[in-house]
């Protein structure tokens, strides 16, 4: 801690072993921001924080859900890289987008998500604008609920959940509530407790819904398990918001993951939605995303985006261009979407394959333990059922990073790091 | 208006003459959002949206403070040109930045704003976080001024302010106030005007500063008037949030305008600022732009920091990384640094010619107005002095799109001199002279 003297109306500044003459500037009793309190870092992003200091040539990075090739790099995908290469040859400039994004972005957003034939989006009952990301654009959403919403402010979240979806919706004013959906007893959908959950949740309450590959668990419904909770949500009158930030990245199928979503339109929920470009187009830091709200009628969707654009106008003015000048070229040019189409399938199978490796791993190093989870479930992520001490170790003595509540990046492991892990896995576990 | 029929448990929709069966949805009734209310178009952003629908060969944008080219083009600068070029070469990936930004970022965004010297900056006591160009910055303080800065939630505004300053503040919690400033007699400063107001605001309230190139009038202190500002400032202990969107902009030179903040910092004050690359770097739609709060020690800088992550991860989690590196290679490599000075200077200076040039066609229209102000005032914006119906008259009748507030780009004026600028002059002239009538 530094040392500052007054002298006079000037400070001595000692921080650096050096005095540099400041100023006169607040002593530090009165300083305006003498009572912030030290935080702490970020449960997911601050993983890599930590990891970054490491000096273990063997240290695994199993925090953030950054998809990492088998030589542990990122991703660039082809399909963007030629949707880039179109961008230089063109020339774009870097004008203001509209307030609610590019329509060439939006419209084919909407359409990936809602289907490609939709009749809302043919009908022009989406509003629908570009989002930073999915945080982005869970925001706004729920800044949206918090303003227009009237019937109820408190939104039901599965148990457990993203950690940032917490702060995002408390942040908005929302108040948050859980629904059963982990089970931790047989690491998979607790679908008896979720239903039995959502049909007490009171009428007219916003629930939160991961479309595929639920995060952090990985344990998604099956399609019939879709249909019994769209079913119990229509009975409770409760507003659908759907969180979908991986399709494609479940299944390695975009219209798979999408089916629940889809099914809760035809089963005529009026419903709004987030999605990320982050993943499944390896976007992560160009900050992609959109939100919908899926409107009754041409008029509502006029004054619905009326109000989005009055939202968002204040909190950055008009969104970045660059990820959805991207996103749009490889949703709307048919090879760049075929190209793209494979490369998410592929990203999708090598993550299975890593949890097969895993698995097999673990049983060939003699764990005793029930390992199927990690095949059963499906996306990025892990949910390992590790315990809290049991990942510290991990942490402490093998160099391996994942958050507290024992979430792995399955993109994270490749053919170098897989057998290490399962061997430290053991370990902890034995 | 599309009719929309319940059959059972379909619904014939009838939008675009079309019928679609769609599966039951709530009628509207009792739709969720039957409440929503229709809300105007963005005042200032609505003008191009208005514009884009006019057929009128003759019309022209002058309202959203966008440089052109001489030709009516965007501007894309050669130094950006030259880091985009650098940045595909260098095959850079499309991680994460950091919550708070790249450092390589952060670290020049402070510097370019509080000096290459700055001890703030040398001593480490600057928290710095990229924002979303200046709309994101400035709201990222309000959001932070309204959770930790316990002595006032009252923020004063200078009369008039950017359009936008209201709903940020506003929906971060704020109260705002004004303070005088634009004199409409004299279309300039207001000193004893605004000197007398400070004076009486209660102490320890947020005063927003426009660091330089005012928004919407144009119309800065002199530094001497700076100094006296920075007085009354202190003896209210008013905590002072700088708005940094036009460094460079206003004079040519990027020291000159951050003269005023400069001294502030010089003078002992701890304050914030936000700044914006939209305009000086051209880099508009990529959003790049940063918030710093000038803290008293590094433990505070600490704290402060992690508080801002805090509030950040929840809104975007981390800021859009294309625009950012393009800034830090600008600002960090000397030849492109020294590239992009001279075109900042290039811009501002074809800006200077342009109010010559509106303020000559003016007198050559024989209009009878003072139109001196177009020249007084800096940056690029111009407070023309029209009144809200010459403003209205001058879109209806001459496809002329300006702000209701009667501000020009005249940035944006560039290009409409060479053929249409007798136009805006002649135009400007005859709702001036209808008005005497």
């Amino acid at each position: 801690m530094s040392a500052v003297k007054n002298v006079g109306s000037r400070v001595l500044f000692a921080a650096t072993g050096r005095n540099y003459i400041l100023p006169a500037v607040y002593s530090r009793c009165s300083s305006v921001w003498a009572d912030v309190p030290l935080g702490p870092p970020d449960a997911i992003l601050g993983i890599t924080e930590a990891f970054k200091k490491d000096k273990n040539p063997k240290r695994i990075n199993l925090g953030v859900g950054a998809y990492r090739d088998d030589a542990g790099k990122p991703f660039i995908l082809e399909s963007v890289k030629k949707a880039e290469r179109q961008m230089i040859e063109e020339g774009l400039d870097h004008e203001y987008a509209p307030i609610s994004g590019f329509p060439a972005f939006t419209e084919a957003s909407a359409k990936l998500a809602l289907g490609d034939n939709s009749p809302a989006v043919a009908g022009g009952l989406n509003a629908t604008v570009q989002g930073i990301s999915g945080t982005g654009s869970l925001r706004i959403g729920g800044d949206f609920l918090k303003r227009f919403y009237t019937k109820s402010h408190e939104i039901y979240f599965p148990t457990p959940t993203w950690g940032n979806h917490t702060p995002i919706f408390k942040d908005a004013g929302l108040t948050i509530k859980p629904y059963r959906y982990y089970d931790p007893k047989t690491c998979g959908f607790d679908f008896n407790g979720a239903l039995e959950d959502i049909s007490k949740i009171p009428e007219g309450s916003i629930i939160l819904l991961h479309a595929c590959a639920h995060n952090p668990t990985g344990v998604d419904p099956q399609p019939e398990q879709w249909k019994e909770i769209s079913k119990v949500v229509k009975k409770r009158k409760l507003y659908p918001f759907f969180d979908v930030a991986y399709q494609g990245f479940g299944s390695g199928c975009i219209d798979k993951d999408a089916f629940g979503l889809r099914h809760f339109i035809a089963d005529g929920h009026t419903l709004c939605l987030a999605q990320s470009y982050a993943k499944n187009m390896g976007l992560y830091g160009e900050r992609v995303g959109a939100f919908t709200i899926v409107c009754s009628d041409k008029k509502e969707q006029e004054r619905v985006m009326s109000q989005l654009k009055i939202l968002i106008r204040p909190i950055y003015s008009n969104p970045p261009i660059h990820g959805a000048h991207i996103v749009a070229k490889v949703l709307n040019q048919p090879d760049l979407r075929s190209i793209w189409l494979k490369e998410v399938k592929q990203m999708a199978d090598r993550i299975i394959t890593m949890r097969t490796r895993l698995r097999d791993g673990l049983k060939k190093e003699g764990s005793s333990h029930n390992w199927q989870h990690i095949t059963d479930q499906i996306g990025m992520f892990c949910f390992t059922g590790l315990k809290p001490p049991q990942v510290e170790r991990l942490t402490n003595e093998f160099s391996v990073y994942l958050t507290k509540d024992g979430r792995i990046s399955v993109a994270g492991l490749s053919s170098n790091n897989v057998d290490y892990l399962a061997s430290a896995m053991h370990q902890v576990t034995k």
